[in-house]
């Protein structure tokens, strides 16, 4: 038996979220419209520069990769509405719990993209300070993130950091993850968490289409936003690839946690447009037709479509951001080369708050151990 | 002093934890209004409230994952894992996320968290009710693994485990939570968390165990002693990190080891202290380290569980071991 619901087929739902048709077209929109009634031209501008250096660091660290720069990249190609949409809706004192795929959330929430880079690369596991920044450390396994939240989420509860009506206060928490994800029985628990104590979390899930080389009917049988009402929350879906769309639905669900209303489900239906990785080779398994058709639905390209046509910006702003994103991308391909390899010892440092006896020996066993061959070059 | 059996005395740990500081949270299955299916968090909801200590949704992935997010807002949870066969679920979390935490943040996260695990057999249970998974905790680098023995232990070290920045695994000895003894309620502890403790001194042979079995090996060495021998039992505490200080000494006197403990014995925390011992007692030994453990089997059916945990005869048998050589 299959189930017809190839992804580049997917009929459009009445439920869809939009706001800027694949075209750049601003359609009105009963209950959204009013959740972004404050946006500027300024505000637009912002958000165009968010996805266009999005994806400019994703791009370098692709080619970062392919040079053997850094070992693995997961791209978020096709994704940055989805991302710069929901991180635009978060206030300062708002917690991120990320996927390993979140680097335009991450760019949005003042995390140096040099980090990310470090963390691929091999460096280290996360060397962003993700209290400060509020965005947490990427998380690998898929969906163990989702209880995190949902957990730091009752951490806000339990500080009455909600529902006080001061903006300044009160606070909301967001998990990413994929479809893929919420295949997994964290994620499930999570949700059932979230719904039994009511906690202030948006679950912000990315339906890329694609986990790896499955495609979405291997995960779901129903649309994925449908599920939240099986847990008694709300669920929505939104165009994943309008950034506006993304912002009032996000806006809207967040505002609920932080009054104490409870957890959104939100569907940000997108594309993945590159591969699940650089070890990834998507021609395996998915035709590029599909690819073709949501390349016509590209994220930045209608945002710009949309600042053409209302004159909300000049070729000489496309021009200065396109220089911007050039002048990060010749930043990251310096700095990254620049990052210098963890020392052999530093592998035994931050296993415990205080090293233990038996750690503290093998460091030294090890040094030793590798001074010696220094000891032989030497002679 | 009060008297007080293990479980009285980790419910007084919690409770004096939970008093001294407002982010002790305790949560699990059945922790709140049930007072836990030991009774252990008995009376905590009643006087802390519902916000601290948490009756979970029935499911253990998510009691770890969310203690984990709880943690990283400042609070200090304690999870309570009903059986030590349920903590699977959790495992991923524990091993994977909780173990990990501040290793990977380079030092910048902490993760307070203790996990309580009911552990051992001898209680005619069904499956799953019966099992003694530590040595997977005590392989798992980032987490501290401790076990208590006795009520006095229990109370100290539940409130020493709490106060660790570390995450702590806890395992509790149930065949032996009505165990009584005396306990100093105002005092202070006598020992850090990660130390093992010399239970009886003695001087012909060196029997290590920990947990349940410490009361066993007690027993061994009293009868022991009516046939003239003289053992010296030491408690261990912390699996991970090992203390075998004592254990070193102990050995460099005695020449005789024998170590004990109810979990399978290949690749247990016997092959460990086994390895470790052989290393640095080398030349004091004078017998092959003798190990007394469950059989490489899963935990049998509760009607054979005497045949397969260790007890007293099996420990003498194995000192008599030592003397064969």
């Amino acid at each position: 038996m299959t189930v017809e619901t190839a992804a580049g087929a997917t009929p459009p739902d009445p439920e869809l979220v939009q706001l800027l048709t694949p075209e750049g077209q601003r359609v009105p929109h009963e209950r959204y419209d009013a959740l972004i009634a404050d946006i500027t031209d300024d505000d637009v501008r912002a958000l165009y520069r968010d996805l266009v250096l999005g994806r400019r660091v994703d791009g370098e660290a692709v080619a970062l990769q392919r040079q053997g720069e850094l070992g693995l990249w997961a791209s978020l190609l096709g994704q940055e509405a989805a991302q710069v949409g929901s991180a635009r809706a978060l206030r300062d004192q708002d917690h991120v719990f990320p996927t390993y795929r979140e680097h335009a959330v991450a760019l949005c929430r003042g995390v140096d993209p040099v980090k990310l880079l470090a963390l691929f690369r091999g460096v280290d596991q996360g060397s962003w300070d993700s209290v400060e920044t509020r965005f947490h450390l990427y998380t690998i396994v898929i969906g163990a993130q989702t209880l995190h939240a949902t957990g730091y989420a009752m951490g806000i509860q339990r500080d009455g950091a909600i529902g006080t009506g001061d903006p300044d206060r009160d606070a909301a928490v967001i998990a990413y993850f994929g479809d893929g994800a919420t295949s997994q029985g964290d994620v499930n628990e999570a949700f059932i968490w979230a719904s039994v104590v009511n906690a202030p979390v948006v679950f912000f899930c990315q339906n890329n289409q694609w986990a790896i080389s499955e495609p979405l009917e291997r995960q779901t049988r129903v649309p994925l936003y449908r599920r939240a009402a099986g847990f008694g929350f709300p669920g929505v879906r939104v165009d994943g690839n309008d950034v506006l769309a993304c912002l009032a639905v996000t806006r809207e669900a967040l505002q609920r946690a932080r009054d104490g209303e409870g957890p959104t489900l939100v569907e940000a239906f997108t594309y993945r447009m590159g591969a699940h990785t650089t070890t990834d080779d998507p021609t395996r398994y998915r035709l590029n037709a599909e690819l073709e058709h949501w390349k016509l639905k590209d994220p930045i390209e209608r945002v710009k479509a949309y600042m053409v046509r209302g004159d909300i910006a000049d070729q000489a702003f496309f021009d200065s951001v396109e220089q911007e994103a050039e002048e990060l991308a010749v930043h990251l391909r310096a700095a990254c080369r620049a990052l210098p390899d963890p020392t052999p010892a530093s592998i035994f440092d931050h296993v415990y708050v205080e090293p233990t006896p038996d750690l503290v020996a093998q460091r030294e066993a090890m040094s030793a151990y590798l001074d010696s061959f220094a000891e032989e070059v030497a002679r | 002093m009060t008297s007080l059996n293990i479980v009285k005395a980790i419910n007084a740990g919690l409770r004096r934890s939970m008093e001294n500081d407002a982010k002790v949270l305790v949560m699990g299955e059945d922790v709140g209004k049930l007072g836990g299916v030991f009774r252990v968090t008995d009376g905590l909801q009643k006087d802390f409230g519902e916000d601290r200590v948490i009756d979970t949704p029935l499911a253990e992935s998510g009691i770890i994952g969310t203690a984990v997010g709880l943690a990283l807002r400042g609070y200090r949870p304690v999870c309570e894992i009903q059986f030590d066969g349920f903590v699977f679920p959790g495992y991923d979390q524990i091993v994977n996320q909780v173990a990990k935490m501040h290793y990977r943040s380079g030092g910048r996260l902490r993760l307070p968290i203790v996990i309580r695990i009911p552990f051992g057999g001898s209680i005619g249970a069904v499956e799953h009710h019966s099992e003694s998974p530590e040595a997977y905790f005590a392989h798992t680098p980032g987490l501290k693994v401790v076990t208590c023995s006795n009520p006095l232990d229990a109370y100290w070290m539940i409130q020493q485990a709490i106060e660790l920045d570390d995450p702590v695994v806890f395992f509790e000895p149930k065949g032996r939570y009505y165990t009584k003894g005396e306990v100093d309620l105002d005092g202070a502890a006598d020992l850090p968390l990660e130390s093992a403790r010399v239970a009886v001194p003695g001087t012909d042979a060196t029997v290590v165990a920990y947990g349940p079995m410490v009361k066993t090996c007690l027993d061994a060495a009293a009868a022991a002693a009516d046939d003239g021998r003289s053992l010296e039992v030491i408690d261990l505490r912390t699996l991970a990190p090992l203390d075998l200080r004592a254990v070193y000494d102990s050995v460099r006197r005695t020449g005789r080891l024998v170590v004990v403990h109810e979990a399978q014995r290949t690749l247990g925390i016997g092959a460990e202290v086994a390895a470790r011992v052989t290393e640095e007692c080398f030349y004091s030994l004078e017998a092959p380290v003798q190990r007394v453990t469950g059989y490489d089997t899963p935990y049998p059916p509760a009607r054979v569980e005497e045949e397969y945990l260790p007890g007293l005869d099996r420990v003498l048998d194995a000192v008599d071991r030592t003397f064969a050589y």
